[in-house]
């Protein structure tokens, strides 16, 4: 009986009804993207980039683990010994359009020298601008060397 | 020549200017509508909706539309080219012809409202059948199965919903004892308690649900359900025809709303009859009750699930039918035994 009447007031619906009405004054949880961002956790991997000493010296030894441990193959790496007899690279490119994103590169590197940085708004128009050579990402690493320092030193302790 | 001009040409031109003057707001409220459908969807589901686009993204709409009108026209191989591009506009029309009988205000002068006719009440219903055809040439031209099983869907649904929504009419025609809309609402005149929906507030609710499904809207949206028909009838349409279709359904939207309104909550009327409130015009009246009964569509999609077609169907007709069918009997009874009869 009471089922009934319920059901013919509409009862249930008028519950529902309510607490959406309730949520509509509720404070938004958006976050305004392109003006607002969330947090980013300092093992976020984002963009690649290649490191620099301070004193300006690529870090990069042409060690070529990171061309060997990735997954997905993305890295391509030729070396050859510089004029003042160190090792270095002449190419080191990374397609992105490959690249998982998986770390293991940055893990893999001896010298913290290839790293995931924090950037992740990198689109692209072309597929042909996803591939990264050398010159791109010794400037992503003079771009964001103080968020990446900041990032490795955040996460230090828990290595 | 002279009798040309003024014979013909001059009111032929004044007619066109009233119909302006109806369809530009008219098209302006429907931009807006989206707008606001968005927004309404987006605080209940604690988003923000669009506001990148002009202040408050108000100018959302204008984006979306110049969008479609920039976008191909796809019309698919088995189609029926004709019909296929017919249905659209046929849809569009429709929508907007029935707002020549819904009376927007009143002054000295007289009431205003394009063609003051003493059927309005039919007319409106026999505009809002023939709605139901463009859907139908929609699913069977666009040569799909998707658009077909929409289209099928559809016509059932509104012709299941429309037979209740006539028996809800006829009570108010019988309280109100006019078919023309004008003499309706000047019969719920002198405060919001007089209007219908309290009165026939039971007529009040099947109306509303009935419009609901009418209008292909949630709860009742199962001809473009998305989950199992991708977008129903107008799977197949694009750019301008899909914005036609897309205004048409709007435009639908604001009429059943403006129906509910002249019907129920007495049109242009003021909720009291005061002086101060006299003097806001009736547009504005009937304009804020829209808003209203339009909220209460965006509501109801923010909180009901979609029905299943059997549900549909058992509503429709074991429930509305009987239950409008009775009202009318015992509403005619009432007024009859009590003497309350309009003369």
């Amino acid at each position: 009986m009471l089922r009934t009447v319920r059901t013919v007031l509409l009862w249930e619906i008028g519950v529902g009804l309510w607490k959406t009405l309730v949520y509509f004054f509720k404070p938004k949880v958006t976050i305004n993207y392109p003006y607002e961002k969330g947090p980013l956790s300092p093992r976020f991997r984002g963009e690649h980039a290649l490191r620099r000493y301070s004193n300006g010296e690529e870090r990069c030894i042409a060690c070529k683990l990171c061309e060997a441990i990735c997954p997905a193959q993305a890295i391509t790496i030729e070396a050859e010994p510089r004029d003042d007899g160190s090792r270095r690279t002449t190419r080191y490119d990374i397609d992105m359009t490959k690249c998982i994103y998986c770390g293991f590169c940055q893990e893999a590197c001896p010298v913290d020298a290839i790293v995931e940085g924090p950037n992740f708004e990198f689109a692209a128009e072309t597929r042909e601008e996803l591939m990264y050579n050398k010159e791109k990402l010794l400037a992503n690493g003079d771009r964001w060397e103080t968020e990446i320092a900041q990032a490795l030193a955040a996460d230090a302790p828990y290595r | 020549m002279m009798v040309f001009w003024e014979g013909y040409a001059l009111p032929a031109l004044i007619l066109i200017g009233w119909i302006l003057l109806i369809v530009v707001p008219l098209l302006v409220g429907m931009a807006l509508l989206t707008w606001y459908e968005r927004k309404v969807l987006a605080a209940m589901m604690l988003r923000k909706g669009p506001n990148v686009v002009g202040p408050f993204g108000l100018l959302q709409p204008m984006a979306d539309g110049l969008k479609l009108l920039m976008k191909e026209t796809v019309i698919p191989s088995g189609a029926n080219r004709a019909v296929f591009l017919f249905a659209p506009v046929l849809t569009f029309t429709l929508a907007l012809v029935a707002w020549a009988v819904i009376p927007l205000g009143q002054s000295e002068s007289g009431i205003w409202v394009l063609s003051n006719i003493n059927v309005g009440v039919l007319y409106l219903f026999a505009i809002s059948s023939l709605g139901v055809y463009g859907i139908i040439m929609a699913g069977w031209a666009s040569n799909s199965r998707y658009a077909f099983l929409g289209a099928l869907r559809s016509a059932a649904q509104m012709v299941s919903y429309e037979v209740s929504i006539g028996f809800v009419m006829i009570t108010v025609l019988i309280a109100a004892g006019s078919l023309n809309l004008s003499e309706i609402v000047l019969a719920q005149q002198g405060g919001f308690w007089n209007w219908y929906w309290i009165p026939l507030a039971p007529m009040f609710v099947v109306f509303f649900i009935s419009a609901l499904a009418e209008t292909n809207r949630h709860p009742f949206d199962l001809p473009e359900a998305e989950a199992e028909l991708v977008a129903g009838y107008f799977v197949e349409y694009s750019a301008f025809p899909f914005a036609l279709f897309f205004l048409g359904e709007y435009i639908n939207m604001i009429m059943m709303s403006g129906i509910t309104a002249v019907l129920f909550m007495g049109g242009w009327l003021p909720p009291l009859d005061v002086w101060w409130l006299n003097w806001i015009p009736g547009p504005i009246w009937l304009g804020l009750k829209i808003a209203f009964l339009l909220f209460v569509f965006i509501w109801v999609r923010a909180t009901l699930p979609r029905y299943r077609y059997d549900q549909l169907m058992r509503l429709g007709w074991k429930v509305f039918l009987p239950l409008s069918l009775v009202a009318v009997v015992a509403y005619a009874g009432v007024l009859l035994y009590a003497g309350w009869l309009p003369a």
